[in-house]
């Protein structure tokens, strides 16, 4: 068990200027859960291959514990990668196919005994340890693949979208046996995705990467609520957030024939580049419907109405334009997201009328992008979250 | 409608897209030898060749399709990919996976294949080689490969040793260059993943007991590295440096590789040179007889078709003086004629540059019996009668020995007689772990009574040595009154032979 630290760590690729990890610093604490996620080229999994070994460290340095391993081979680093899939051989017992690894590494034959009885305790495949694969099920023989991870007692595990090919089916059954192992385990781990409800659901803490650049980091529930950017908050939360530019005016946002008041400490902290200009971020379930041409409703016309199970969507376009502000370029085409109670769905082509809930803006400098609003926005949707 | 990208081939599209690769109809399957694998992978028939189709899902589809055509530009040894086949469904609009379709290499086998069969003391270290050298090249490359192992390679015979080929590019990536750490990461679980295999061969007893994995991994490892040092160290010479350099440059080509750009750097002192090679490229033997002579063959059997070439220089030298017109004359007196001798039938056995090899060494033994030399149309018709016809066949696209391939291979399938086990749903030979594995229901699963994939032998015109063994059975049971037509035949037959060598003769000198 350790904690792992990037102190300031980038990776430059030969040949090019900028660097595909920008000088990341991150503090991951001992027996931590914690994501790496970010659209694809944004560096997620040459950070997790950074700390693997397999990337070159340029600038900076990465400890695991109080041991810096910037220049030390992969396999002296104490860490595993667990693999998207392991071959399980089909001759040999379970209890060979989780052990064998361990021989290779000159451990002694009582001490893999041992551990691998001590995994099988944990991943519930005592009883199968001297059957062969073939006569397991698809879950334990998951769990079998798994053990070859667990008995090398590694100081971290690395995992790198695992669970990419598989069916979104199997994809959430074993998104939670992973997350449940771990915490029974108590192994520091760094998981990679590039799927945000995946870093939602599993993570202790989640990294959001972009350009390389490390982008915000928190818990799940933190990530929701406070999203640091723009980014993090289109980024972060399924449907994505509605996020358009506003005008303010006397301390208000003019949402097209409606004014949404905003905070007197949020106002103050707008600068003159942001040309009296704010992005406004609003989730899918922080609008409400309302009776057709209600005052100050916006007018939705739909345009495919998505079913959830519990939840509805509706994505539609807003035929009068609501945003106001200079550069409407966040989320300036009209599209809005809006979440609908499912046993009253509205067809294609109608439209809808929704009002914003009070006090559920997240605000954003228009120059700067970064959250200029202080306090954390609960929706029903957070309540669900960890952190 | 299945949505086919990659290949400019219309006749792909009838292949049935709309059932599960598992369940696709006998007559489509070419039972060919396959190793672990990690998805539903299945070969199949399709014109003269043999399609290998691999159910994955999309997005690893395109990559691992896009990876396998980037390394095939590079020269790099691998399969190549033919095509991807996405958008598929049932009749019943159910969603099925996308399919990876590479071009299954001909005259390739996967190691579990050569262990079926006697396995020849050495086999399984120079699969070993072949693999380390596959690796090197494809370190060479920036491919980082991620899953290295005996499974996810072909190997084919190369002259006495074997060639390893990329199949599985899924967990690869391609890099500019490749660190020290993803190098040495790749080749750890080369070790890892070679022990496993191994370990699993001597389990299911298909590999002595004696072979110590772990001497094998060593084995790989320091290959690898000896390899990968002769091919990228940096030198420094002070003394009779263009000597040294080209001496660099010919240890290189020696080992099989070209040097296409070399950099040299003048020490700070001034008197020495640091040298490093920096554009290596496998093959140096095998481009030049493609230069020569047109022929593409791999490596080992390049050099040992140069060789030849060169005695034969050696032997005429009214010709000797220029290379090309000797290497056509080579190719025309000598090679050609030689791969001709060998019945249509049992073309299928090996490669022809393969042929000439083994025709090569086995005219060396006779030499040796014989005490002088042999002339090359007599070592070729003893080969073509007495060793070709008990080689397997190993083409992999004809029907007949490619069925007994599949019977000896009880690790496998369980292909015995003429009817197949019901298959338990959780039997599976590539027990992968994570991958998708059927839930087994309570009903009863079907019961199919399929064909055997096993075809019976075309028919063929009796070897005449056959034809004097049955004879000669047929003599000893029969009455000595025949005595007298037996002796007339066999009193035929030597014309019979004398005739087919004379005619190989013929042609060749």
């Amino acid at each position: 068990m350790a904690t792992v630290t990037y102190d300031a760590a980038s990776r430059i690729y030969p040949g090019t200027e900028r660097p595909a990890v920008d000088a990341l610093n991150l503090d991951i604490a001992d027996g931590e859960f914690l994501v790496l996620v970010g659209p694809s080229g944004c560096g997620k999994s040459t950070s997790l291959r950074m700390l693997a070994g397999l990337e070159d460290v340029d600038k900076g340095k990465i400890f695991v514990g109080d041991r810096d391993v910037t220049h030390v081979q992969p396999k002296d680093r104490d860490i595993a990668m667990v693999f998207q899939s392991y071959a399980l051989y089909p001759h040999m017992t379970v209890a060979d196919n989780m052990g064998f690894a361990l021989k290779i590494a000159k451990v002694d034959k009582s001490a893999i005994r041992e551990r691998v009885e001590a995994a099988a305790k944990i991943l519930d495949l005592t009883e199968y340890l001297d059957r062969k694969p073939k006569a397991l099920s698809g879950g334990q023989r998951q769990r079998v693949a798994m053990g070859r991870a667990i008995v090398r007692q590694p100081q971290v595990f690395l995992m790198d979208e695992p669970l990419s090919n598989l069916d979104a089916k199997l994809r959430v059954q074993t998104r939670t046996q992973i997350a449940a192992l771990q915490r029974r385990l108590g192994t520091t781990t760094v998981y990679v995705t590039h799927d945000q409800i995946e870093a939602l659901t599993m993570g202790d803490r989640i990294c959001v990467l972009k350009d390389g650049l490390l982008q915000q980091v928190g818990t799940p529930s933190e990530m929701y609520d406070t999203p640091a950017n723009v980014f993090v908050a289109g980024f972060i939360g399924s449907p994505a957030m509605n996020l358009s530019t506003f005008r303010v005016e006397n301390g208000d946002a003019i949402v097209g024939d409606s004014r949404v008041p905003l905070d007197r400490d949020t106002v103050a902290k707008m600068t003159a580049a942001d040309q009296g200009d704010v992005i406004l971020g609003f989730r899918p379930e922080s609008l409400d419907r309302v009776a057709p041409n209600s005052p100050g409703a916006i007018a939705v016309e739909v345009n495919v109405v998505e079913h959830l199970g519990s939840d509805a969507f509706v994505y539609g376009t807003t035929p009068t334009p609501v945003a106001t502000g200079h550069d409407v370029g966040v989320g300036g085409s009209g599209d809005v997201i809006v979440r609908v109670d499912p046993r009253d769905v509205p067809g294609k082509g109608d439209m809808v009328w929704v009002n914003i809930r009070p006090g559920e803006q997240h605000v954003f400098s228009a120059a700067t992008k970064q959250r200029i609003s202080v306090a954390a926005v609960k929706t029903d949707a957070s309540k669900a979250l960890k952190g | 409608m299945p949505h086919i990208t990659g290949a400019a081939d219309a006749a792909l599209m009838e292949l049935p897209w709309e059932i599960p690769l598992s369940a696709w109809p006998e007559e489509r399957i070419a039972a060919l030898p396959r190793g672990l694998s990690r998805h539903v992978v299945r070969f199949v028939r399709h014109g003269a060749t043999v399609l290998a189709v691999k159910e994955t899902n999309r997005e690893i589809a395109y990559r691992e399709f896009e990876m396998l055509r980037e390394l095939e530009k590079m020269d790099a040894p691998c399969v190549h990919a033919v095509a991807v086949v996405s958008r598929r469904r049932t009749p019943s609009g159910e969603e099925l996976s996308a399919a990876l379709i590479t071009e299954h290499l001909a005259f390739s086998l996967p190691y579990r294949a050569l262990f079926s069969t006697a396995l020849r003391k050495g086999t399984l270290n120079r699969l070993i080689d072949a693999l380390s050298v596959l690796l090197v090249r494809l370190h060479l490359h920036g491919f980082y490969w991620g899953d290295v192992s005996l499974s996810n390679a072909l190997f084919r015979r190369d002259a006495s040793e074997f060639s390893a080929y990329l199949v599985d590019a899924e967990t690869g990536d391609l890099h500019e260059t490749l660190t020290t750490g993803q190098r040495s990461y790749d080749l750890e679980i080369a070790t890892t993943n070679i022990i496993g295999e191994i370990l699993d061969l001597q389990a299911n007893e298909d590999l002595d007991e004696g072979i110590d994995p772990f001497k094998i991994g060593e084995r790989l490892e320091s290959r690898y590295t000896q390899l990968w040092a002769a091919l990228t160290e940096t030198e420094v010479f002070d003394t009779n440096i263009p000597y040294r350099v080209s001496e660099r440059v010919r240890a290189l080509n020696e080992m099989g590789f070209d040097v296409g750009e070399l950099d040299m750097l003048t020490t700070p002192d001034g008197t020495g040179l640091h040298i490093r090679p920096k554009v290596v490229d496998a093959g140096f033997h095998s481009r030049r007889l493609m230069r020569l002579t047109g022929l593409d063959v791999q490596e080992n059997q390049a050099r040992r078709l140069l060789n030849d070439l060169d005695e034969y220089r050696a032997v005429h030298l009214e010709i000797s003086d220029d290379e090309a017109f000797a290497a056509h004359e080579w190719l025309t007196s000598i090679f050609e004629p030689t791969i001709r001798a060998v019945p249509r039938e049992l073309r299928g056995k090996l490669e022809p540059a393969q042929v000439f090899h083994e025709v090569l060494d086995h005219r060396w033994f006779l030499a040796q019996s014989a005490a002088e030399d042999v002339p090359m149309p007599v070592a070729t018709a003893s080969y073509v009668k007495n060793v070709l016809p008990l080689r397997p066949d190993e083409r992999a696209v004809l029907g007949r020995s490619l069925a007994e391939m599949t019977a000896e291979l009880p690790a496998l399938t369980d292909e015995f007689g003429t009817t197949f086990e019901r298959r338990d749903p959780f039997e599976n030979d590539n027990t992968y772990a994570w991958g998708e594995v059927p839930v087994p229901d309570n009903a009863e699963p079907p019961q199919v009574q399929r064909v055997s994939t096993k075809v019976p032998a075309p028919e063929r015109e009796p070897l005449s040595s056959e034809i004097k063994e049955r004879d000669r059975k047929a003599g000893v049971a029969s009455a000595v009154a025949v005595e007298s037509a037996i002796d007339l035949e066999s009193a035929v037959e030597p014309d019979e032979e004398s005739e087919e060598e004379s005619d190989s003769e013929e042609s060749g000198f």
